[in-house]
């Protein structure tokens, strides 16, 4: 009988606690920057997309979502010629932001995707690359990497010595 | 003989003479490893193998030794999980490490990496090194290969395939300690024929694909088949690697009896021809004959058809050597055996014929690769082998070695242990002997060349004949220079244990196959094996040869009036097969020709109807190859569009004829049922491939990965929802990741994996033993051996001694690997390589003729003329030139013929 009563009680006093419902679309709720929502492609610090089209966002994803293939620039620079993800049957798991070796796929917090078109919840490159960096202003790939694709020379990172000379013999 | 061994503490009965890493990997057992490779065995360069031997069972210390550099032994005791052992390893891929770049997403490498494989394996997955890494420049290699040289990890792989292996001149190692570079000396093509192998040999992405950078896919997101390369008659098995609806790749598909872990670049990069502009893709109809065929509705195509072939009194069919047995067979249904006419020149068709006999003959075996490659010595009559079956060569360049192991192996040395074999052997070398009339690649490891006419070569082999035995008729009138050479090829291949003839048909001389047919007989009298290969001009020549059908010049003989109303034509252009003026006018007198073909040819061009069918690898079929080996290919995608297979598109023309026998030809096993029962040489082929019923735990074999990624995103920007996979009615294959997880029948493996090991080095686990056989045997199975004719008859010789004569010269073939073969040269990066058109003479003669070397000459031969650039090759005989053959461009050319030259500008 009093556990009743204490009940009654709680649950009344609960008609004065903040309210956890807010009035969306009007007012949008707080999202910590790590909530797993849209995926976006982002672009490096010198403003060329990060992405290059390793594949293993793709290998990665368990609903097999996301489709790219890979195509070279001029200086050899490999970037995606197209990128699709089919939203419809992604999970937003995050396991594709995981994989990325470039930062360049990211999760983040806007998950208003509803259309009334299902075949709207298919996003090419275009849809899916914005023009800075998202969470990570630093990295570029290719300035870390041995390749020489038109952004450094061989021999020009930060942790690499000058190419060799192979006919020298010096020791 | 067996020999106990104990590795980690189980026992296990091993054969005797082979190394502790090959035992090891025979036996499933991971050992991680970077410079033993099965074919080309053991140097211990990396250290990377290292496992510890216990001196007898009391021994608990026990030392680190190197697995591939072990023989094995009786009581021999080891432990590859030893904590030291392991420790040892991965200290030494760490400072492999040290200088390895950050490359894995942009190396073409990733996901097939052997160094990503080893790494894993032995657990040095993070990197403590944190200075500064040594880099290189690379270098331009051609259009086959790209180069990244920060990549090398400096296990001596490459050059020992390169230059050990292939006999590569142009491809070296620079430098010491940790500069070490691999390349050329200078930026430029890679010279050898079998540089794409790189690509598989390396076992990081220092060397990789350039075609496929084009079309990047990584291994795991590649739908791959079984596929036979159809590029030459050797029949190398492949792998074919489809994305998106196009042919990305081929790799190597491991047959321990033909091309074993390897293939050659035509193979490797000729499979562009699939993916190019010049495909046709709808069927098309013209409606006169001065104007081209266009494109045509199916109903439209279906009643020109039928309006054809119904109302035709006579049907006549040509078949193809490039096309499978069963569309050639389905072509013979449809027209009948007394019109089907095989679509090779009068003399290719006489030649062929006549090698399909004498390889039936009891006497004579016609040897695999596998067995070339055990030879001896070897006589090699008349045919450039690295331009005409680049595998051929390779393997005749094995052979040339074994002489060298047996000296080393006199000192105890095993076969396995690469360097110090070469070190023993030095110079020592089987003999080859090469008998050609210009100079040709394997001269370099010939131990004696002969250059004459293809008639004096025969001339000379006959006489070979007639020296081992004396039944065999001998040649009157030869030269002293002649009867030595005689003499010294008798007797080298009457000394060695395994001698071996090659030959071939690509010089069009009859006499010269006899005169092999001849010495291999005569070697069978003298107890040894009879052992000929003859090399045929195509992937199918064999196969085509096998069955019923007369040259078509007989058909373009016939009076105008009874040739034949309709003339169906499969995947061939008869313009590289005959003079230009006979194909016109054969073509005119029909009043429909239909032709069947996937990429725009002269002869397609003047087609009434066009009927587009698949390539290779839009289809599925048998090919013979040039052993007497059918193999099976599988469809590698479904084709696009109208485009079907050659053998459908004929069951459907054999309906409109109204022949109602292929109307149960519903999937490919009933037609290669139907041409079993007909074609008594093809009775074994019913049977002995698993038909399109074969399943593993009711489950068909996987194309795909179990990785294979955007399953639901790779069609959605036609359709979010995803369609069902296309069905494979023709094959127990299935265009899907979903299938059994068991390893299928060797004919049928799609990919090469196997837990721990993603590069292609998982190969070594598919076979009985590293560089032995598949496990199960290897794939495809030797039509020849039944079929045997009693008594031994020789040849007699028939053209005489060859007498140059003022002013002309005999103009023989010289084909190229790059340009001879009509389908590879189509694909842009083959055609990159393919010469300009070209004759070689020696100096005198062109002094004589008053031509300059490299300058364009004026070549008249009896029926054409043309503008060439003349090479020197003062190795050739005075009043012969040879002549680049079969180069895109290039008219048909009836090839031996005499010729005259003359400089171009005045
Ligand atoms: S993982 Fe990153 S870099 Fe690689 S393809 Fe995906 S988005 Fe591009
Ligand atoms: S060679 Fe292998 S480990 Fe090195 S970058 Fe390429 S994929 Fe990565
Ligand atoms: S280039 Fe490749 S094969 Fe050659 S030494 Fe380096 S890692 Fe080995
Ligand atoms: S040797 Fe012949 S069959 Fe083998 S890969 Fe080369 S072209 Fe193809
Ligand atoms: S595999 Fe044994 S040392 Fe390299």
């Amino acid at each position: 009988m009093f556990s009743i009563l204490r009940s009654l009680w709680y649950t009344f006093l609960h008609a004065f606690h903040k309210r956890e419902t807010i009035l969306y679309p009007e007012e949008k709720p707080y999202l910590p920057p790590r909530y797993r929502g849209r995926i976006i492609l982002s672009r490096d610090p010198d403003g060329e997309e990060r992405c290059v089209a390793c594949y293993l966002c793709a290998a990665a994803c368990p609903v097999d979502c996301i489709s790219l293939q890979a195509t070279e620039d001029k200086d050899g620079r490999r970037y995606p010629e197209t990128f699709r993800i089919n939203f419809s049957r992604c999970i937003f798991c995050g396991l594709c932001e995981e994989a990325c070796p470039t930062y360049a796929i990211q999760l983040i917090p806007d998950f208003e995707l509803s259309e009334y078109n299902r075949q709207n919840m298919v996003y090419e490159k275009e849809h899916l690359l914005i023009s800075g960096t998202g969470k990570y202003p630093e990295y570029n790939f290719y300035r870390n990497a041995g390749v020489d694709m038109g952004v450094k020379g061989k021999g020009e990172g930060g942790n690499e010595h000058p190419p060799v000379d192979i006919k020298s013999i010096m020791p | 003989m067996m020999v106990k061994i104990q590795i980690d503490g189980t026992y296990y009965d091993v054969k005797p003479g082979k190394n502790l890493l090959e035992t090891c990997l025979a036996l499933g057992i991971d050992v991680p490893h970077f410079c033993y490779h099965g074919a080309m065995g053991s140097v211990g360069a990396c250290r990377l193998c290292a496992v510890k031997k216990f001196r007898d069972p009391c021994d608990q210390k026990g030392r680190i030794i190197m697995s591939c550099m072990e023989p094995v032994n009786e009581g021999l005791i080891v432990s590859v999980n030893d904590p030291d052992a392991k420790m040892f390893r991965a200290a030494i891929l760490e400072s492999l490490m040290i200088n390895h770049p950050h490359d894995c997403p942009v190396c073409d490498e990733g996901g097939e990496c052997h160094l990503q494989d080893m790494l894993v394996m032995t657990g040095h997955n993070y990197r403590r090194f944190d200075f500064k890494k040594r880099t290189h420049f690379n270098q331009y290699l051609g259009p086959f290969i790209s180069h990244e040289m920060n990549r090398c990890i400096q296990c001596y792989r490459c050059v020992r395939f390169y230059d050990d292996y292939t006999g590569g001149k142009d491809l070296a190692v620079f430098g010491s300690h940790d500069h070490l570079y691999f390349g050329r000396g200078e930026d430029g093509i890679l010279e050898s024929e079998f540089s794409g192998n790189l690509v598989e040999v390396c076992p990081t992405g220092v060397f990789t694909d350039k075609t496929l950078k084009e079309h990047y896919t990584r291994k795991w997101d590649l739908s791959n088949t079984p596929s036979v390369c159809v590029h030459c008659s050797i029949g190398c098995n492949t792998i074919a690697g489809e994305r998106y609806g196009k042919l990305r790749r081929i790799m190597s598909r491991y047959n321990g009896a033909v091309n074993g872990y390897f293939l050659c670049d035509r193979g490797r990069f000729g499979y562009q021809f699939v993916n190019v502009e010049n495909r046709i893709g709808e069927a098309q109809i013209r409606t006169s004959k001065n104007s081209n065929p266009v494109e045509a509705t199916p109903d439209m195509i279906a009643s020109a058809c039928a309006e054809a072939l119904s109302g035709s009194k006579k049907i006549a069919g040509i078949g193809s050597p490039r096309a499978s047995l069963e569309a050639n067979f389905a072509l013979q249904k449809l027209v009948g055996k007394e019109n089907f006419f095989a679509g090779v020149s009068r003399t290719e068709h006489t030649l062929a014929k006549t090698a399909i006999d004498i390889l039936q003959h009891e006497a004579i075996h016609s040897p695999s690769l596998k067995e070339i490659e055990k030879a001896d010595a070897i006589l090699i009559l008349g045919e450039d082998l690295t331009n005409t079956a680049p595998m051929a060569a390779l393997a005749v360049r094995q052979a040339a070695r074994n002489k060298g192991i047996e000296v080393a192996g006199n000192s105890g040395i095993p076969p396995w242990n690469d360097y110090a074999v070469r070190l023993k052997a030095q110079d020592v070398k089987s003999p080859i002997i090469m008998a050609n009339p210009f100079s040709a690649k394997l001269d370099e490891i010939a131990e004696k060349t002969y250059r004459a006419a293809y008639s004096d070569i025969a001339r000379v082999g006959f006489a070979v004949a007639a020296l081992i035995n004396d039944g065999a008729p001998g040649v009157k009138g030869l030269s002293k220079e002649q009867l030595s050479m005689a003499q010294h090829i008798a007797n080298a291949l009457k000394e060695a244990k395994n001698p071996m003839v090659i030959t071939g048909t690509h010089g069009g001389s009859e006499d010269m196959v006899h005169a092999a047919a001849n010495i291999a007989m005569a070697l069978f009298l003298h107890g040894k094996e009879g052992a000929l290969s003859i090399v045929f001009p195509e992937c199918n020549s064999m196969g085509l040869g096998m069955m019923d059908g007369k040259p078509f010049e007989d058909l373009a003989g016939l009076p105008a009036d009874s040739t034949c109303d309709t003339l169906v034509i499969l995947e061939n252009d008869l313009y590289r097969r005959a003079d230009q003026s006979l194909i016109d006018d054969l073509l005119e007198r029909c009043k429909n020709v239909i032709v069947l073909d996937h990429l725009i040819t002269g002869t397609t061009l003047k087609s009434d109807i066009l009927l587009p069918v698949g390539t290779f690898a839009e289809s599925e079929g048998t090919l013979v190859n040039n052993e007497g080996r059918a193999q099976r290919f599988y469809r590698v995608f479904p084709a696009e569009g109208t485009v079907i297979e050659s053998w459908r598109q004929l069951k459907e023309l054999m309906i409109f004829s109204g022949n109602h026998e292929s109307a149960s030809w519903e999937n490919f096993d009933h037609v290669a049922q139907a041409m079993s029962d007909s074609i008594p040489a093809f009775a074994k082929i019913k049977g002995h491939m698993p038909g399109a019923d074969f399943r593993i735990l009711n489950e068909k074999i996987k194309r795909q990965t179990m990785r294979f990624s955007g399953r639901t995103a790779m069609n959605a920007q036609f359709s979010v929802s995803e369609p069902k996979s296309p069905v494979d009615p023709d094959s127990p294959l299935a265009f899907s990741m979903e299938g059994a997880n068991e390893t299928p029948p060797s004919s049928l493996v799609t990919n090469y994996w196997t837990p721990g090991w993603n590069s292609n080095n998982a190969m070594n686990f598919y076979l009985d033993e590293p560089n032995g056989s598949m496990k199960g045997g290897d794939p495809g199975f030797r039509l020849l051996e039944t079929a045997a004719t009693k008594h031994i008859l020789f040849f007699a010789p028939v053209t005489g001694a060859f007498t140059p004569e003022a002013g002309e010269w005999e103009i023989v073939p010289a084909y190229q690997i790059f340009g001879s073969e009509e389908l590879s040269s189509q694909g842009p990066a083959v055609a990159e390589r393919i010469p300009e058109p070209f004759i070689i003479m020696n100096r005198r003669d062109a002094e004589e003729a008053g031509v300059k070397e490299h300058e364009m000459i004026d070549l008249t031969l009896t029926r054409s003329s043309l503008q060439v650039k003349l090479k020197i090759d003062d190795n050739i005989p005075a009043g012969v030139a040879g002549l680049s053959t079969g180069l895109p461009g290039m008219p048909f050319l009836k090839l031996p013929e005499s010729g005259r030259v003359k400089n171009s500008k005045k």
